[in-house]
């Protein structure tokens, strides 16, 4: 450093002082010192709000899991709050997620791939460009309309069935797909923008074709942000309540579905007919007066979302970090 | 390959077409055929029984996205501005992943939160133990004041983080404290990408329905009041709840369009709002 020609004693209280002058920072800023304790605490705010909120689930669900324990998970909606359970949901949202995986998460890099690497610079491109970004701006309510206008419609083919059973699992998944989309693109255009250009050129370099040098040189490289983008889409859609809504989410009780085991979870049946979610199950609980359910079970069932979401979340920065350690080596 | 990106990429146009033909197929039934005395001139909004105030909607809306924006706005830009400005490294990594795990708390929960804590605890204890027993706009406001807050902070955070250190460097060696590089250097050269956070965190509040459904304080009418005490419906809210009760609102003719009418107001709303931020964001881009 530039100070260390000062003389050995006291060096590192000059050090000190020179760093603070060279900072700004003086003894007696007390509007400063006000302003920056001002900002810490905002963060602390958030904090608390946080403390609070996970606080209040547990307390309220946690006895929903002791005194009953599997047989929450497992058992099916029900009006009587002691026997309602959430399995129901568990296979509603396990199926949306299937959705988001299938339809969103190609169809978003596919898009991001060609804006990033294919598309010319001309009005049609800047067109799309800013009508993802507007999509993405848009209300979730909105796309449930767009749901229950148009997918409710298509995929009634599926069951023949009509009325309100027209409502099922496979129109509120592409729902959910479709409102998640403007987010995969987003993060994948994000990632693939971040790739060094050298390493195109070295690729074209050697002989290599346009759909070559994104095969082998930029999705490698962009993978990690592209995967973590569209974990953090699937947890978006997972928590997503207001589209199930408005689309038809059972807001009572059925029977059909129960049980929390392998075979009924990944029945794809299931697609086919009347569905609920566990955010939808939240919301239907949180309207009853009965407190036991708006309370208890409601919370309960939000821990066992609030798992889903903060376990995917998880993955999502536990593999960035270990693809990334790989790229460092 | 470059083909199948190309209607990848396409897809997107479609489902915007698809928004737009869905909501206005669907409410130009009501747009044709309503009294429209019964939307202006009622001081309700209660579909079942032809009342369709959008006064009460748009005015519940305002409240809730105000009270909203009054908690988001202090919290977000304070946190934006710490952890851009103040924090060292160490300490951001350990501060951001609060922002961080706040941005992925699903809205249904924080509907609930509000409901059963925020409206005791907070509205009840501030504005009288009466106001606390049940929701009311004040604490929809406040629990989507609080899913905005990672947002605004978000935005105006990525912003200041572009503002070129050069600008600080420089005002330091004129001796500015940090306070004051924060605040008239960094800040205006960053103010473009604040008012875009501004902008979009209030797109994002009007269109914000679960807490407001969950925690609003009104099922599936309301009457037109402007007391953020008093529990309401915004748009939002009016369409979450018109969604639920349609099994028993068949028979009521107007009722489900009335749903695609609403619809095509918030949209209106949230689509301006959203072009604006965007131009104030590239703003941003092309300074720096």
């Amino acid at each position: 450093m530039a100070f260390s020609t000062i003389g050995s004693s006291g060096e590192a209280a000059i050090h000190g002082s020179v760093a603070d002058a060279l900072r700004g920072r003086r003894r007696s800023d007390t509007r400063g010192w006000a302003f920056e304790i001002g900002l810490l605490a905002s963060l602390l705010i958030c904090l608390l709000i946080l403390g609070a909120l996970i606080l209040t689930v547990v307390t309220d669900g946690m006895p929903v899991y002791s005194d009953r324990g599997w047989e929450f998970l497992d058992g099916g909606l029900s009006s009587i709050a002691d026997r309602a359970g959430i399995s129901q949901g568990i296979v509603g949202s396990f199926w949306i997620a299937v959705c988001v995986v299938v339809v969103a998460i190609p169809i978003g890099v596919g898009s991001a791939i060609y804006l990033e690497e294919y598309a010319p610079r001309t009005k049609l491109t800047s067109f799309i460009e800013l009508n993802i970004r507007n999509l993405a701006g848009v209300p979730s309510v909105v796309y449930g309309l767009l749901g229950l206008a148009i997918f409710v419609n298509t995929f009634h083919g599926f069951s023949g069935a009509d009325g309100i059973e027209r409502s099922t699992l496979a129109a509120a998944g592409v729902t959910l797909a479709v409102l998640v989309l403007p987010i995969v693109i987003i993060t994948t255009a994000e990632a693939i923008r971040a790739v060094p250009q050298a390493l195109r050129e070295g690729a074209y370099g050697v002989g290599a074709t346009r759909w070559e040098v994104i095969r082998s040189q930029v999705l490698p490289y962009a993978a990690p942000g592209i995967f973590t983008g569209s974990l953090l889409s699937i947890a978006r859609a997972i928590g997503e309540a207001a589209p199930l809504i408005v689309i038809g989410a059972v807001t009572g009780f059925f029977s059909a579905g129960e049980g929390l085991n392998a075979q009924n979870v990944t029945d794809p049946s299931h697609l086919s007919e009347r569905f609920v979610a566990l955010p939808s199950i939240v919301t239907t609980w949180a309207k009853q007066p009965d407190e036991e359910f708006k309370v208890s079970n409601a919370a309960a069932t939000i821990i066992a979302m609030l798992v889903f979401v903060l376990l995917i979340n998880s993955i999502a920065i536990v593999l960035r970090n270990r693809f990334e350690k790989k790229r460092s080596s | 390959m470059g083909g199948l990106f190309f209607v990848a990429a396409v897809t997107s146009l479609v489902i915007s077409a698809a928004i737009l033909w869905s909501l206005f197929s669907n409410g130009w039934e009501f747009l044709t055929e309503v009294n429209w005395g019964h939307v202006f001139g009622s001081d309700s909004w209660s579909p079942r029984f032809d009342e369709f105030s959008i006064a009460t909607l748009l005015v519940g809306s305002l409240i809730v996205t105000g009270i909203a924006m009054l908690v988001a706005t202090p919290l977000g830009l304070g946190a934006a501005i710490y952890l851009s400005e103040y924090a060292r490294p160490g300490v951001r990594t350990v501060l951001k992943p609060i922002l961080e795990v706040l941005a992925g708390i699903p809205s249904v929960v924080l509907g609930v939160f509000a409901l059963i804590w925020i409206a005791p605890e907070v509205v009840g204890r501030l504005f009288g133990e009466e106001h606390g027993r049940g929701g009311t706009m004040m604490a929809a406001g406040i629990g989507v004041g609080i899913l905005t807050i990672p947002l605004i902070a978000s935005v105006s955070e990525d912003a200041m983080r572009a503002v070129p250190s050069s600008l600080r460097q420089a005002s330091a060696g004129l001796g500015a404290r940090p306070i004051s590089t924060t605040l008239r250097v960094v800040l205006p050269a960053a103010i473009s990408g604040v008012v875009a956070a501004f902008i979009l965190a209030t797109s994002r509040a009007l269109g914000e329905t679960m807490v407001v459904f969950i925690a609003g304080g009104a099922a599936d009418q309301a009457q037109y009041t402007n007391n953020p005490l008093d529990g309401s419906l915004t748009m939002t809210a009016a369409m979450a709840s018109l969604a639920v009760g349609t099994d028993q609102v068949r028979g009521a003719s107007l009722a489900v369009p009335s749903l695609f009418f609403v619809g095509i107001v918030l949209f209106a709303f949230t689509f301006g709002l959203n072009l604006i931020a965007d131009r104030f964001v590239r703003r941003v881009r092309q300074a720096y």
